[in-house]
């Protein structure tokens, strides 16, 4: 089990100084998931004045850190492509928190780049892989038909209709930070409720607006020890939490489809960074699906089980509300290339660091950010804190 | 193999051999820990569970319940094309443990299909050597 004091000594030592996206995001058939990987780690580099030559220490998913790494020319002495779907950008967060600890690297660059968009063939399934044999051949195919199994049982529990309005009332909260978003792929695209209950269905109970976006997008965030950050071009971000885990990789072998990992790495980051639901600002919370934010929120801690639907009613969730999420229009309306965990984090940084324009929060001293990944399998979190 | 079949097609791994033949024969297999006396799901020689080896395989009695579905009406596959809207589920078996698996021969309506509802397994050949089990209302 984690060392509740160990982590607490750790807390605040190491800080995100740079976070960014590729040069575009959202449709970029010109560009292969590499280059998006290295446009991002170029420019967090630059947001945090750090030169390339200075990274020692690479983390990725989808691709090794090898192949990352080779193309843009870092040879590290701390490598990890720990690969455990969309949350795997913030779990390396606290391997990169680790890793600068224990003495094995200095300044860490986490980088991403997928081109969902562009190629929209579905990669073969691994024969050898559960999935293969025991889901894939019932039409159980790709995160939609999963994750609505998986409302369904929600509804069940816990009422249709209230679980379908607040599915509704995170589509147009999230819609309304997206159109605050000159980046985001539904920045000049609004929507209202009825527009909401009357879109088509993809797998019941999702309509198209329950479902994430596809778009093409990197983003890359540069980490180093709370000392190196004073020097940076901006200072830092201080990653006060940081815990992950998952409990499953199949759906059907999940152990409740209304609980997610959340329900430990939540309470983990908090404890670990000393504070509590209350104290933050702003939560950045993965949402592949409307439901995906239900099921999180409860997860987490921040209301009990089955209580999301009032927790996010009447619009709280949205720009003016009193608990703002995902203000960059989240998965929903902003950008999802196929593993968004990492864009939590590089909102939370923007946030934090006051850069966010027409959407900035009044108030924004701390942040968190937690991301979700295969199917509803694994979870990262991460609390990050501005002095 | 029935014409045209494009869906995915399991391939038998080792510890699974046993498993698809018994679908092929009409029967769904289980493996059940002797240690923890508990059934369980997908087959693997090592219990989940306790970490045991003592394990062995059964034969399910097919009779289950519904734990959740879906009604997919976008296909994931350009082999369900023709399949929309069909009905993915999680079943709960009688033996205890869970499976991923389709509802067939029900209207593909949430009015008529529901949680908790009785089903029970019937076997759909798809080659010479796969059978999938699926499940129908009891």
């Amino acid at each position: 089990m984690p060392v509740m004091d160990k982590l607490q000594a750790i807390s605040g030592t190491a800080a995100i100084v740079g976070v960014a996206e590729s040069d575009q995001i959202g449709r970029t058939p010109d560009k292969g998931p590499l280059e998006l990987h290295a446009e991002a780690g170029r420019n967090a580099l630059a947001d945090a004045g750090i030169d390339k030559s200075e990274v020692d220490g690479v983390f990725t998913a989808g691709y090794s850190t090898y192949d990352v790494a080779e193309y843009m020319g870092i040879t590290p002495h701390f490598t990890d492509s720990t690969s455990v779907g969309g949350s795997s950008f913030v779990i390396h967060i606290a391997h990169a928190i680790a890793a600068i600890q224990a003495g094995y690297c200095e300044v860490a660059l986490i980088t991403h780049g997928q081109t969902g968009r562009s190629d929209r063939a579905r990669a073969g399934g691994n024969p050898g892989l559960p999935s293969a044999q025991y889901e894939t051949p019932y039409g159980i195919i790709g995160p939609p038909v999963a994750y609505s199994l998986a409302a369904n049982r929600y509804m069940h529990q816990y009422g249709e209709d209230r679980t379908r309005e607040a599915m509704a009332n995170v589509a147009v909260s999230t819609r309304k930070w997206a159109n605050m978003n000159e980046k985001a792929y539904f920045y000049d695209t609004p929507m209202t409720f009825d527009e909401y209950h009357d879109s088509r269905w993809i797998s019941w109970p999702f309509h198209l607006p329950d479902c994430c976006l596809v778009t093409d997008a990197g983003a890359a965030i540069v980490i180093t020890s709370a000392e190196r950050a004073k020097s940076t071009k901006k200072g830092a971000v201080n990653i006060l939490g940081a815990a992950e885990g998952h409990d499953h990789a199949v759906l059907h072998q999940m152990p409740d489809l209304t609980r997610t990992w959340g329900r430990h790495s939540g309470p983990q980051a908090l404890e670990m960074a000393g504070v509590t639901h209350d104290d933050l600002d702003l939560a950045m919370i993965y949402d592949s699906f409307t439901y995906t934010v239900l099921a999180t929120l409860e997860s987490l801690g921040f209301c009990g089980p089955g209580e999301s639907p009032d927790f996010v009613a009447d619009q709280r969730t949205a720009p003016g509300g009193n608990f703002p999420l995902n203000t960059s229009g989240g998965g929903l309306s902003y950008t999802h290339p196929g593993m968004y965990g990492i864009f939590t984090v590089v909102e939370a940084v923007r946030q934090l660091r006051g850069e966010t324009g027409q959407r900035q929060l009044d108030e924004c001293k701390l942040a968190m950010a937690h991301g979700t990944g295969g199917l509803l399998s694994s979870t990262g979190t991460v609390i990050l804190g501005r002095d | 193999m029935a014409d045209g079949y494009n869906k995915p097609i399991p391939i038998p791994q080792p510890e699974s051999d046993n498993y698809w033949e018994g679908a092929k024969a009409g029967e769904l297999r289980l493996r059940k820990c002797d240690d923890c006396n508990q059934a369980y799901f997908y087959p693997r020689n090592i219990c989940p569970e306790c970490g045991n080896n003592n394990t062995s395989w059964i034969v399910a009695s097919g009779n289950a319940k519904i734990h959740t579905f879906a009604i997919v009406h976008r296909p994931p596959h350009p082999g369900f094309m023709d399949d929309v809207p069909y009905v993915p589920a999680i079943v709960e078996l009688e033996e205890g443990p869970r499976m991923a698996t389709q509802i067939i021969n029900v209207e593909a309506d949430p009015s008529v299909i529901s949680i908790d509802m009785a089903v029970k397994v019937v076997f759909e050949s798809i080659t010479d050597e796969i059978s999938l089990p699926k499940f129908e209302p009891a």
